[in-house]
């Protein structure tokens, strides 16, 4: 082994120090929930109504099978936010006089669907448009509680864009433009590529948000985990397919943050951010 | 027409608001000739350049580029540009594409060359600049001196008329300075026509056909290089030398 540097071995006798600490208290805390926890008024009672194994066992499988709903709607969801959000971006970013009517409603596109919360889009939408249609394959509320999800999310998707685009240095497009680029060439070669780059660690944000607020759908009638949550709960009158429920959501959303997190962290170390000790 | 000027400006006026920055600046420049501005920081010298690539509009006056008034309002900008070739202080280049691919892609978006051609005169162009072993890097990768070759080496793929260049060398480390200014000098013995906005007085002497001095965005002095530097006639001209002077820079 190579002789260590003053600084290593400092750092080895910190490292160890600060594990030892951790541990210590870290046993001390599990200690006192498994000690505590169950000592607490009506602890029975929480364990039956929130915690009940065989319920829990007897629902998991069907709340499962509805969360596959989730996730199509989620998968369904994602390419078009991406495509109508990127389109307003761009639209909020032209120049030219001609296209003002098309800036000014790619601005009331965003204002509005950002300003009004998600769950009255989908009201709205959900219920509002299927009364519209004769045809039975038009009203399923499926559809309308997608394209609501898709409307709000991507008002705030293409204002993480925007900001994107206007984070590219101004530098860049003189660049571009001396070259003889023009301005859409600019934008297409130059500008998008470094801006969609530095937007992805944001867009995982939006991202784990959505796959999360898909569940809002079942508040007009598709039978997703949430609904079907509802009904195992009204059946058993017990809340642990709700727990089921959440246990599920976690078991993406945890994973989905981890990796948002990850993508910051490199975004920030490329471009250079020095850490400060 | 053959005694007609490569570019000239006419009296062109530009303002930022309240802020006059070119006031009334005429200047011609001949084919093949080297032309440097000096003066100090925000005497219009660099919106001087942007002015002259359409970067910036001007208020008035006329840009006139073999003949052709280029700053008439309307006209296409994209395809002037494309004759004129610029170099900035802080390189610019694009940090998502590789060196090979910075040089290739104004020919293959503005030129329509197919990739694979525009690639290999990339390639030809970065040898000719001693850039053969960095063609694949990327920009961050490379000294501050190698990326302004790499810039210089872009703007040469388009096959530019006249060249301007904004301080090339500020960003530079003392020690980097060198390959760059080998680089310009090159291209005045290839008879390339060039306005240099420099700070760097030694080179500007030594280059230059003709040093014009800046001033609160006039032009007050403009001569041969030994005249400008050696004998300046207007008071602000010698005050600004002797700053240089004094600072050790000349």
């Amino acid at each position: 082994m190579s002789p260590q540097t003053r600084r290593e071995a400092y750092e080895r006798r910190q490292r160890r120090r600060s594990l030892l600490i951790a541990s210590a208290s870290t046993v001390i805390v599990v200690a006192a929930v498994i000690v505590l926890v169950p000592r607490a008024p009506r602890w029975d009672r929480v364990k039956t109504s929130f915690f009940n194994r065989d319920i829990f066992v007897d629902t998991f499988p069907g709340l499962l099978r509805a969360f596959w709903l989730d996730v199509q709607i989620f998968l369904w969801s994602l390419p078009l936010i991406f495509v109508l959000s990127l389109a307003i971006a761009i639209a909020r970013n032209t120049r030219s006089p001609a296209f003002f009517p098309l800036r000014a409603f790619a601005v009331i596109y965003t204002d509005v669907f950002r300003g009004v919360p998600v769950i009255l889009t989908i009201f709205l939408i959900g219920f509002g448009v299927p009364g519209l249609f004769d045809s039975r394959t038009w009203s399923n509320p499926l559809i309308w509680g997608t394209v609501a999800l898709v409307l709000s999310y991507s008002a705030y998707v293409s204002e993480e864009i925007r900001a994107g685009i206007e984070g590219v240095h101004e530098s860049q497009r003189a660049a571009a433009r001396s070259l003889g680029m023009s301005s859409r060439q600019t934008m297409s070669t130059v500008v998008l590529p470094q801006a969609l780059r530095r937007i992805v660690p944001p867009m995982m944000n939006s991202i784990v948000s959505l796959q999360k607020d898909v569940a809002l759908i079942s508040l007009i009638g598709p039978v997703e985990i949430l609904r079907q949550a509802g009904i195992d709960k009204a059946k058993f009158a017990n809340f642990t397919p709700y727990v089921g429920a959440a246990v599920i959501f976690l078991a993406l959303t945890i994973p989905m943050t981890r990796v948002a997190d990850y993508l910051l962290a490199r975004e920030r170390k490329r471009t250079g951010a020095t850490v400060v000790a | 027409m053959t005694d007609q000027h490569k570019l000239r400006l006419q009296s062109v006026r530009k303002a930022f608001g309240d802020n006059v920055v070119l006031d009334g600046i005429d200047l011609d420049v001949d084919d093949g000739e080297v032309i440097t501005l000096i003066g100090a920081s925000g005497s219009g010298k660099s919106t001087l350049l942007r002015c002259a690539n359409l970067l910036e509009p001007i208020d008035d006056g006329a840009i006139i580029l073999d003949g052709v008034d280029i700053s008439e309002p309307g006209l296409d900008a994209d395809g002037i540009r494309r004759r004129i070739g610029m170099i900035f202080q802080s390189f610019n280049l694009f940090p998502h594409m590789s060196v090979v691919d910075n040089v290739a892609i104004g020919p293959r978006k503005v030129l329509d060359v197919p990739k694979a051609l525009a690639r290999d005169r990339a390639r030809e162009m970065l040898v000719r600049l001693g850039l053969e072993d960095r063609i694949d890097a990327y920009p961050d990768q490379l000294s501050g001196g190698q990326q302004q070759r790499v810039a210089i080496a872009r703007s040469l793929a388009m096959g530019p008329e006249v060249m301007l260049l904004d301080e090339i060398t500020s960003a530079l480390d003392p020690e980097l300075v060198g390959e760059v200014l080998a680089v310009v000098r090159s291209l005045k013995d290839e008879g390339m026509t060039m306005l240099f906005a420099t700070h760097e007085m030694g080179f500007a002497r030594d280059i230059s056909d003709r040093v014009c001095f800046l001033h609160a965005g006039q032009i007050l002095e403009e001569g041969p290089p030994e005249q400008v530097f050696g004998a300046p006639v207007n008071e602000r001209t010698q005050r600004f030398l002797q700053r240089v002077t004094d600072a050790g820079r000349l």
